[in-house]
């Protein structure tokens, strides 16, 4: 066990490392789009949870993104002033709107699964846009002061936006902790194994809805902790950010990366800003080749890109050992 | 309606190949951008109806071919994934023919106008389609309780293997199946280009709610996706005089409470 989980953890600290050494090599604008890679890497992660490893498609993830993001945001407007407070609500709001979702999502797989949280994600989508009392309708939630972090006593101005990018990375990484932690656990071992075959693991004792249930809240609360990140990096909340093209990314991500690999959502997000930098600079109708890549990838490379490569690996090493 | 052709159409799908089309709403659209076409070229609305669904037909026939069938062995997210991506890809695509404008078309002249009944006014187009959504309905039955097709489809939605055993060739039905759902979608976008305004944003609406009548009818149920489509357009349109505030929310609080009541849908079979 120790020497499996002593290369991954390795290259974890060396991607770290090269993380908080980033902004330093990086120009502003570069900073400003790796952060919104990390945001994104944490929400494309947070569907991952359901997709990869407990084999739940979620079409409505950015509901729970959104939520988050206005919760937050809302938090800020008549609550407390404060960073923390506002993450926090971000944090619980997706997961409280996770449980009763999920409580009725879980009933179903596959198919209706991907229905039943597409409808959801549309029926928050809805609320968002209509509610114009609270939400501020299809203008969003844009008159919100981002709080100065308060670090032991030394205020940092989040204007900046190197120091922005670094909660943000502290953040995420806390996320992704967290996430490795839940994978790596027995809970995390069910969840696979729900994934493979829920009658099996109800044979064992284990209650599949409830087990499902609990990954669908861990997934809402951490898309709803990068939607409160996401909010204050466009310093705004707005309904697309429920809308189902928005749940539509994280899924591309996560095909794009590999789904099922622990970082392939992250190495997807990266792609997947790459490449929309390079086509949008010759056309605007990028969502044309997005179709295509999404299309070849799931006939050509189901595992993804770093699944592929990590399996072409495994097949070098393995051919060399013998 | 309208919303029952695609739903018909999705539904059969389902049932017979059990495969969710993501693209049937761009299907949808794209019959709809089609007939306006029609009407540029040729000012008759009739051969938009009658020449673009088959169009679309056959386009729907090499996407099931090429693009569906090496995934069938494959979990069945896969499957959505790639109608998914094939959404995606046909959505822009229009954009990128037809510019992101909303079009309007004029319903043909023996269509156009209004009737009065009483002191209410309805547009002659809007009766026109209530009358022919049954008549369309009721030869859909037909085709499937009578005509040697219908059984052949409804023998392979029941047991696929046993219809391959006894000789029904099921690619080949597949296939034909998916370019029909495609041929009712593109006819439901042809009929509903004079209806509402054609934009590159009506197959993202239309997929949503027959999505939801599906799901309340019962995947994969033929009467099922009438009533659902029934309960839907009568919801929406009661709502949207005695409630308009939740009335967007509403398809969605039906859908969680008729998933409380009855998990597999009005019409859905027990398994």
């Amino acid at each position: 066990m120790r020497n499996i989980l002593r290369g991954p953890s390795i290259a974890g600290l060396v991607v770290v490392a090269a993380l908080v050494a980033a902004p330093w090599a990086l120009s502003m604008y570069g900073v400003i789009v790796l952060t919104e890679i990390l945001i994104m890497s944490l929400f494309a992660m947070s569907f991952n949870l359901l997709f990869g490893y407990t084999g739940l498609l979620s079409f409505g993830q950015a509901g729970f993104f959104g939520a988050g993001a206005y919760c937050a945001v809302l938090t800020l407007i008549h609550g407390p002033s404060s960073l923390w407070a506002a993450l926090g609500a971000g944090f619980l709001g997706g997961a409280l709107l996770a449980v009763p979702i999920g409580w009725l999502s879980v009933r179903r797989d596959e198919i209706y699964f991907a229905i039943l949280t597409l409808g959801f994600g549309m029926m928050l989508f809805t609320v968002a846009h209509n509610w114009r009392s609270v939400t501020g309708g299809s203008d969003g939630l844009g008159n919100f002061t981002l709080p100065e972090l308060n670090l032991f006593g030394w205020t940092v101005s989040l204007f900046n936006p190197r120091y922005f990018y670094f909660l943000v990375l502290f953040i995420v990484v806390a996320g992704v902790l967290f996430l490795l932690r839940v994978v790596h656990s027995p809970f995390g071992l069910l969840l696979k194994g729900t994934r493979e075959n829920g009658n099996r693991v109800s044979f064992v004792g284990a209650n599949v809805r409830s087990v499902r249930l609990f990954a669908f809240v861990i997934a809402g609360a951490l898309a709803g902790l990068a939607g409160a990140l996401f909010a204050f990096y466009n310093r705004i909340a707005s309904p697309e950010m429920l809308h189902w093209a928005f749940s539509g990314k994280a899924v591309l991500m996560t095909i794009l990366g590999g789904a099922g690999v622990f970082l392939g959502p992250a190495v997807g997000a990266a792609i997947f800003f790459v490449l929309e930098h390079f086509i949008t600079a010759y056309t605007t109708n990028w969502m044309i080749f997005l179709g295509l890549i999404l299309v070849v990838l799931v006939l050509l490379f189901p595992k993804g890109v770093l699944g592929s490569v990590l399996s072409f690996l495994a097949r070098v090493r393995k051919g060399r050992e013998p | 309606m309208l919303l029952f052709l695609i739903s018909v159409g999705l539904t059969t799908v389902f049932g017979v190949m059990g495969v969710l089309n993501f693209a049937h709403g761009s299907l949808f659209m794209l019959g709809a951008y089609l007939g306006m076409q029609f009407v540029r070229w040729f000012g008759s609305f009739w051969l938009g109806l009658l020449l673009g669904p088959p169009i679309v037909a056959v386009l729907a026939a090499f996407i099931e071919r090429f693009l569906l069938r090496p995934v069938y062995g494959r979990d069945v997210s896969f499957q959505l994934l790639l109608t998914f991506g094939l959404m995606l890809f046909l959505d822009d695509g229009v954009r990128l023919v037809w510019g992101p404008a909303y079009h309007v078309v004029n319903p043909p002249a023996i269509l156009d106008g209004v009737i009065h009944v009483f002191s209410y006014s309805y547009p002659v187009y809007r009766i026109f389609l209530v009358v022919l959504g049954p008549l369309v309905g009721g030869a859909l039955w037909a085709f499937f309780a009578f005509t040697r097709w219908g059984k052949i489809l409804r023998a392979a939605a029941m047991d696929r293997e046993m219809a391959e055993i006894i000789g029904v060739r099921v690619p080949v039905l597949f296939t034909a199946v998916f370019a029909f759902g495609a041929w009712l979608a593109a006819l439901g976008g042809a009929l509903a280009a004079p209806h509402q305004s054609v934009g590159p944003a009506m197959g993202e609406r239309i997929i949503i709610e027959s999505f939801i009548v599906v799901v309340i009818g019962g995947m994969g149920s033929f009467p099922g996706a009438f009533v659902g489509a029934l309960i839907l357009g009568l919801l929406n349109s009661f709502a949207t005089t005695l409630m308009p505030d939740v009335q967007m929310a509403l398809p969605y609080i039906l859908l969680a409470f008729v998933l409380l009541t009855r998990p597999r849908g009005l019409f859905g079979e027990e398994t």
